[in-house]
């Protein structure tokens, strides 16, 4: 091994990975949430419809898609690597253990949580990238663009997607409240002029995200009407 | 005091091992944890049974080598304390007490309550020291240190290489010990010509000898009884970054 691929499968290396991948994931949940809100605009569904439209045929969308796709698998690589060593570490555990005492229920379940977010992933892209990107939406008439806010208000009718839509926002919430300014500390980022900041920017960042995102499902499925 | 302890036994290195169950009378609330297992000790050996084997040395805490997982806790229930500091006074009349030895791969266990802490020796023998020229002895203080960083080597000095931020991380991490080691010396000039290579090995170190990584839970920092700062972990990432991208070990 050379000395850039040693140092990215080190433990810290790989720490470093998780940490700017997860920093970077976290700026794609603002762009992705600040598109979705098109989606509370009263007019049939035209504004998200030119803003989807938008995203899947514009050339540097098309190609930050890529970047976020690496980014989300770096990420799940090194969480499933990582988690495994952290495992082996310790093959025997304790008869008798009080973590509550010294670290938050979040930061000892990062995994749990992030898979909880995985298996939202994948039913969210079943449920609205993979008819949108591959499938036959049905038309708008005298438009260019396909209907995809048809998909969204069919989607959220169902209550089994909606308590999922929510239950994965919950689990994003805790794992960003962890995860945001861990990714600062990981990174050696930290100063006690900005440390505070970023720890309560971080919270209330998790909490904003996840709550816009999760509005979503609850407002389709309780006050839209088609 | 009555109570009833629960002890991790075990005979040696390879054979397995269970919890053990002891009722002990009459313990003084003014005993340390060590000195209560001290009469435990006598009374096995009045009886002919084997002793209790567990870590031992100054019992005036600055040492490091008393160990112990008390009650779920390393070092027992008090923060910032090692388990010889620790009082029969924290316990009640009539309690269980479960005393398990750290566990941790990299730290395996020898016998009953003694691991073997030697990982963290040879970490440090990757790096952590500086070179310190023969002849005449400089004169204090020549060296100018602003306060502030002589301060923050100090409290990354005081870690007494205990194991309890291993024995408390959810990954067995030994993170907060190497990093107290790393910027300790990173922070003072005399640790700087070392200071690309000690970071670089120290942390190469830590991994082969099976150390998890750190989840940023900051469990060692709430159990280490000297109460070494995060700040260290994170001096310590920045430190190995900036080593791996600018020093000349390829």
């Amino acid at each position: 091994m050379n000395w850039f691929t040693k140092t990215f499968s080190s433990t810290i290396g790989r720490k470093i990975i998780m940490s700017v991948t997860g920093l970077f994931l976290c700026s794609f949940l603002v762009v992705h949430l600040v598109g979705n809100l098109t989606l509370f605009y009263q007019d049939g569904g035209e504004a998200f419809n030119i803003y989807s439209h938008f995203m899947a045929n514009n050339p540097v969308i098309r190609t930050m898609e890529i970047v976020l796709v690496l980014g989300f698998l770096f990420h799940i690589y090194d969480a499933i690597v990582l988690t495994r060593r952290n495992k082996a570490a310790r093959p025997v555990g304790y008869a008798e253990n009080h973590p509550q005492e010294n670290s938050t229920w979040s930061s000892r379940n990062m995994g749990l949580l992030g898979t909880i977010i995985l298996v939202f992933l994948l039913v969210h892209l079943w449920n609205f990238f993979v008819p949108a990107r591959f499938g036959e939406l049905e038309g708008v008439p005298n438009a260019e663009y396909t209907n995809l806010y048809a998909e969204v208000v069919k989607a959220f009718k169902n209550p089994i997607y909606v308590g999922l839509y929510v239950i994965a926002m919950i689990a994003l919430a805790y794992h960003l409240i962890h995860g945001f300014q861990s990714a600062f500390q990981s990174l050696g980022l930290t100063h006690k002029k900005y440390t505070p900041f970023i720890k309560t920017f971080g919270v209330a960042f998790s909490v904003l995200i996840s709550l816009g995102f999760a509005l979503i499902p609850l407002y389709f499925f309780f006050f839209v009407n088609l | 005091m009555d109570l009833t302890l629960k002890i991790w036994r075990q005979k040696d290195k390879n054979s397995a091992g269970q919890l053990v169950t002891y009722p002990l009378k009459n313990i003084s609330p003014d005993m340390s944890f060590l000195e209560m297992l001290d009469v435990l000790n006598e009374e096995l050996l009045v009886k002919g049974e084997d002793p209790v084997a567990f870590d031992h040395d100054c019992r005036e805490g600055i040492c490091g080598m008393c160990s112990l997982f008390i009650n779920g806790r390393a070092h027992g229930p008090e923060r910032g304390t090692t388990t010889c500091q620790l009082h029969m006074r924290h316990f009640n009349h009539g309690d269980t007490i479960t005393i398990e030895p750290w566990r941790a791969a990299a730290f395996p266990v020898h016998k009953d309550l003694i691991v073997d802490r030697s990982a963290f020796d040879r970490i440090q023998q990757a790096g952590g020291y500086v070179s310190v020229n023969t002849g005449g002895v400089p004169d204090a203080n020549e060296i100018a240190i602003p306060k502030t960083i002589a301060d923050k080597a100090f409290d990354a000095a005081t870690c007494i290489g205990c194991g309890a931020c291993v024995a408390a991380c959810k990954n067995a991490s030994a993170m907060l010990f190497v990093s107290a080691k790393v910027s300790q010396l990173a922070m003072l000039p005399q640790g700087k010509v070392e200071r690309k290579t000690r970071v670089e090995n120290m942390v190469a170190q830590m991994d082969v000898e099976g150390f998890g990584a750190c989840s940023n839970t900051g469990a060692c920092a709430a159990e280490c009884p000297v109460g070494i700062s995060l700040d260290n972990i994170a001096m310590m990432n920045m430190e190995y970054l900036g080593a791996k991208a600018s020093s000349e070990n390829v």
